[in-house]
């Protein structure tokens, strides 16, 4: 058991608990905060697989702007002390026999497939590959492994984003002249 | 053959005065409406008389017998080639002999109606059906097809159902006209469940061919002979249910309830419809089938005999208690048409006179129309004279109205059986062709022809003779015998015509008429209406005539007696018959058992657990099925619950659901 | 790295995935319907980047799709948020249960 299969279950364990406190706490804002914690943790985990720009990327764009934004709106739509209502029983109980189907239906399916030689040993030369560098001249390329395209129509749809959060969040203006 | 096409005519030109009026008679015709029908049925009338001189004497005669002419065909439905159902003209003496008494009494009754209808709001209506019913009638004779004449026969029972329901207005037309129209409607079952019968066997509908196949000795002929229900073989069968429908549209006991109610309609509708034409349609069917009839020896004959004269006898003894003159009439009418349906029984299967009775009841046929519409028309005359229907409300009434009083007398005296007028030759032939085939018979005839004269005087001398009206006059007789006779048409405006007893147009068909019924008997019918077109032996009646003759003038003198002048000799004679009196004056409480039997009988026991079934099975079905489908409905939209949670939850069902399908137990 | 199979890595991202999927179906208050989808598309970022690691070490296509799941998921949130703030104004609540108007 080497240090870095140490680092990886601490790591999942972390990322798994804090992720199960998301969804099930009763306060809402300490709800957001256990988000923020698993979220940082899926980070550290990106840093341990050595893909450190999407590490970077998870940072910045997850932690640091959608859980503030879901602050934002906790702080726009209620109160951020008052307890949340807990869930239906019924619902509950067929909620948790559903995913442990789920859960229990894809392990059965990941085991039973042979991955071979490459699913044991994470392969060398995964460092130089991943480098800024090379990634943004990979994404913008126009060759064949070019990505381009789906970057361009990336930023339409950022665009639609922007223009769709205004006109549905916009407040009309009561007509009285 | 020569060209008889314009027998179409003959019909078609009431038809059309029927669409025409009926469209377009109420808006722009109004007071020429009568003149319109009249003319179309005066044209066809001369239609119909120059078609039958030109068939009786001058081309119709072929190898020495008048032979049936089939003067057009259309085919209109076709089941096969054998069997169709066509649209034909079929020329016989019988049907010839039918479209001049039809067309011709239609036309007097139109004439009069002139008169008589005038200030009838619906005057144009009353022309259309008229028009349609005379449509319908000269259709039904000249019919070539059993099941074409099926067609007009129901044709006229519509007919006669709006002529008697013409006063809508009030209940005892519309019960009367329903009553017509059931009881001749159940008749007409038994009739199409003949013709089925008939023709499934003799694979026609022809009436030529059906005649053919079914006499001659054939492979139909043994099929309808040979197969049998309960005992009787279908030909019998088949026969005997034809028989009840034309019993039906004739009045037969014990389908005679409708006539007697008829009479509600106007005057002159029951002089065309229930005294010369509807009402002999029957007698017309069973002569058309007469072939058949005779020939298995006749047994369903047996029953036409005893039938119609059980129906003569029972309405004679009717007549004489009635005092709604216009229902004595109807049974008079019940009981001239026993007389004629016991004529065509008469058949006798050797000797003289095998045939007699068919030609002697188409002779009667004859006769009878000319002086029934008279006395009809005589009793519209009265009634418009009088504005009601009792004979308590008439008397001496010979001063007021001399040429009605004239009329009257003619017809009375031809009804009676007197010589030398026409009802005397055509009822001697029927009691001689009676006296050839069963004794029996005979003498219940011989009763009956006394009891008509009796009856029928007496109708004459209560209302012509007698004391005035405008005194304590009228039939005063014993025991309050106050019929609700119907007070006739509702359209009548009260009070006198102050001139003549009557206009013109009213005047002119009672004169025309009585030169019938005097005349009438005077034609040659033995040499044209026979039943297979040979002249028909019969000697000159003789000796014969002297019994009928003198019952005929012992009813006459003794109804003079008791009625000439008001008197309590009547209501003693009534007493003196006691209880018989009292049921015949009942009409033997046929119509009270008929309700019975429909009201207690049939409608508890049929049909209310029928409408039971209905309402709560039947229904109660569909209504439960929908009340299930309603159940599942509610109990399943629990899961559309607006909850989105829930809906992911199904979705995530769906999917593992599918998953586990595709990769555990598909491959 | 060179002693964790692949499989414990995949299932790490399944439990996260169903973790919030749980909180998917349990949670009734939207924000917190919305941090559970946000754990679901991480789960299958983890997926990406663990495939792309161990199984084509030399590509980087794990990675681009992973930048896209991520920029999507960005204007996801945003546009969800404005969605509830939209519903808040016409419920004056975000509990889901209270927006349950498509149904019989």
């Amino acid at each position: 058991m080497s240090v870095s299969a140490v680092i990886f279950y601490i790591l999942s364990f972390f990322i798994l608990v804090t992720g199960l406190l998301a969804v099930t706490s009763r306060k809402i804002f300490r709800s957001a905060i256990w988000l923020l914690f698993s979220l940082t943790g899926i980070a550290g985990l990106y840093f341990w697989l050595q893909m450190e720009f999407i590490a970077a990327v998870q940072i910045v764009v997850y932690v640091g702007g959608i859980v503030v934004l879901i602050i934002f709106s906790i702080f726009l739509t209620q109160q951020s002390g008052k307890d949340l209502p807990a869930p239906v029983r019924v619902r509950s109980i067929f909620s948790v026999l559903a995913v442990c189907t789920g859960f229990v239906l894809t392990c059965l399916l990941v085991r039973g497939y042979a991955f071979g030689q490459a699913g044991h040993v994470a392969g060398g030369g995964a460092g130089p590959d991943a480098s800024v560098g090379n990634i943004g001249a990979q994404l913008l390329s126009t060759s064949e492994h070019g990505y381009v395209l789906p970057f361009e129509v990336i930023s339409i749809l950022l665009l639609a984003a922007m223009i769709g959060c205004i006109v549905i969040a916009i407040k009309t203006k009561p007509e009285n002249k | 053959m020569s060209n008889y096409a314009y027998i179409a005519l003959i019909p078609l030109l009431p038809l059309a005065a029927f669409v025409v009026l009926g469209l377009f008679g109420r808006r722009y015709f109004r007071g020429a409406s009568g003149g319109i029908g009249t003319l179309a049925v005066l044209i066809s009338a001369g239609l119909s008389l120059w078609t039958a001189y030109r068939y009786f004497f001058v081309e119709g005669k072929a190898a020495g017998a008048y032979n049936p002419v089939v003067a057009l065909k259309a085919t209109w439905l076709s089941f096969s080639p054998g069997m169709s159902i066509d649209m034909s003209v079929i020329l016989d003496p019988i049907s010839v002999m039918m479209i001049v008494v039809v067309s011709f009494v239609s036309l007097m009754v139109h004439i009069f109606s002139l008169g008589y209808m005038k200030e009838e709001a619906r005057y144009g209506t009353y022309y259309a059906f008229l028009g349609l019913f005379t449509f319908s009638m000269l259709g039904l004779v000249l019919s070539g097809n059993i099941f074409e004449i099926y067609i007009f026969w129901e044709l006229v029972g519509c007919s006669s159902y709006l002529l008697i329901g013409f006063y809508y207005d009030r209940p005892a037309a519309v019960a009367a006209a329903k009553k017509a129209f059931i009881v001749t409607r159940f008749a007409d079952l038994a009739f199409l469940i003949g013709i089925l019968i008939l023709s499934f066997h003799a694979e026609t509908l022809d009436f030529g061919t059906l005649i053919q196949r079914l006499t001659e000795p054939g492979s139909q002929l043994t099929s309808i002979t040979t197969a049998s229900f309960m005992g009787i073989s279908l030909l019998s069968w088949g026969l005997g249910l034809v028989f009840i429908g034309g019993a039906g549209k004739s009045a037969l006991f014990p389908l005679h309830i409708w006539l007697p109610d008829a009479m509600e309609g106007p005057t002159p509708v029951s002089a065309l419809i229930h005294a010369a034409t509807m009402v002999v349609a029957g007698v017309y069917l069973v002569a058309r089938l007469y072939p058949v009839y005779m020939f298995p020896g006749g047994a369903v004959l047996q029953v036409v005999l005893y039938a119609g004269t059980f129906s003569a006898l029972l309405a004679a003894i009717i007549a004489c208690t009635q005092t709604d003159i216009k229902r004595v009439l109807a049974y008079s009418t019940m009981s001239q048409i026993g007389y004629m349906m016991l004529a065509l029984g008469t058949l006798h299967p050797v000797g003289e006179a095998t045939t007699l009775g068919f030609t002697a009841s188409m002779f009667h046929l004859f006769t009878h129309a000319f002086f029934k519409a008279l006395l009809f028309l005589c009793a519209g005359v009265i009634i418009h004279r009088v504005h009601s229907n009792d004979m308590k409300d008439m008397g001496g009434l010979r001063k007021l109205l001399p040429l009605t009083h004239g009329c009257f007398l003619i017809a009375c005296l031809a009804i009676a059986g007197i010589p030398p007028f026409s009802g005397f030759f055509s009822k001697e032939e029927i009691l001689l062709a009676a006296w050839h085939a069963n004794k029996f018979v005979y003498g219940v005839a011989l009763f009956t022809s006394g009891l008509t004269a009796f009856y029928m005087f007496r109708l004459y001398f209560s209302v012509f003779w007698g004391d005035s009206v405008s005194g304590s006059g009228g039939l005063r007789a014993g025991g309050g015998l106050h019929v609700g006779g119907g007070h006739h048409s509702g359209g009548h405006h009260g009070g006198d015509h102050g001139g003549g007893e009557a206009p013109f147009s009213m005047k002119l068909p009672l004169v025309i008429l009585a030169a019938g019924a005097v005349l009438a008997g005077f034609v040659p019918f033995s040499r044209l209406v026979t039943y297979d077109g040979t002249p028909q032996e019969t000697h000159g009646i003789g000796l014969f005539a002297v019994g009928p003759v003198a019952l005929a003038l012992i009813g006459i003198f003794t109804a003079g007696y008791l009625y000439r002048r008001a008197s309590d000799r009547p209501a003693k004679a009534a007493a003196a018959f006691g209880g018989l009196y009292q049921w015949a004056y009942h009409k033997f409480y046929i119509d009270e058992i008929y309700s019975f039997i429909t009201k207690k009988i049939i409608f508890n026991l049929i049909g209310r657990p029928a409408a039971w079934i209905d309402r709560h099975i039947v229904d109660g079905l569909m209504n439960g099925l929908a009340t299930v489908t309603a159940g599942i409905s509610a109990g399943i939209k629990g899961i559309q619950s607006g909850k989105v949670q829930d809906y992911a939850l199904y979705f995530f069902a769906g999917v593992a659901g599918l998953t586990v399908l595709f990769i555990y137990l598909y491959t | 790295m060179s002693q964790v199979p692949l499989s414990h890595v995949l299932f790490l991202s399944t439990a996260l995935f169903f973790i919030g999927m749980y909180g998917l179906f349990t949670r009734r208050n939207m924000i917190t319907m919305l941090m559970s989808v946000e754990l679901i598309l991480n789960s299958v970022n983890i997926n990406f980047i663990a495939f792309n690691k161990y199984l084509y070490p030399e590509k980087l296509e794990g990675v681009f799709f992973t930048l896209f799941i991520i920029a999507i998921a960005a204007a996801e949130a945003a546009v969800a948020i404005a969605i509830i703030i939209n519903l808040y104004r016409n419920f004056h609540s975000i509990d889901v249960e209270d927006a349950d108007e498509m149904k019989f």
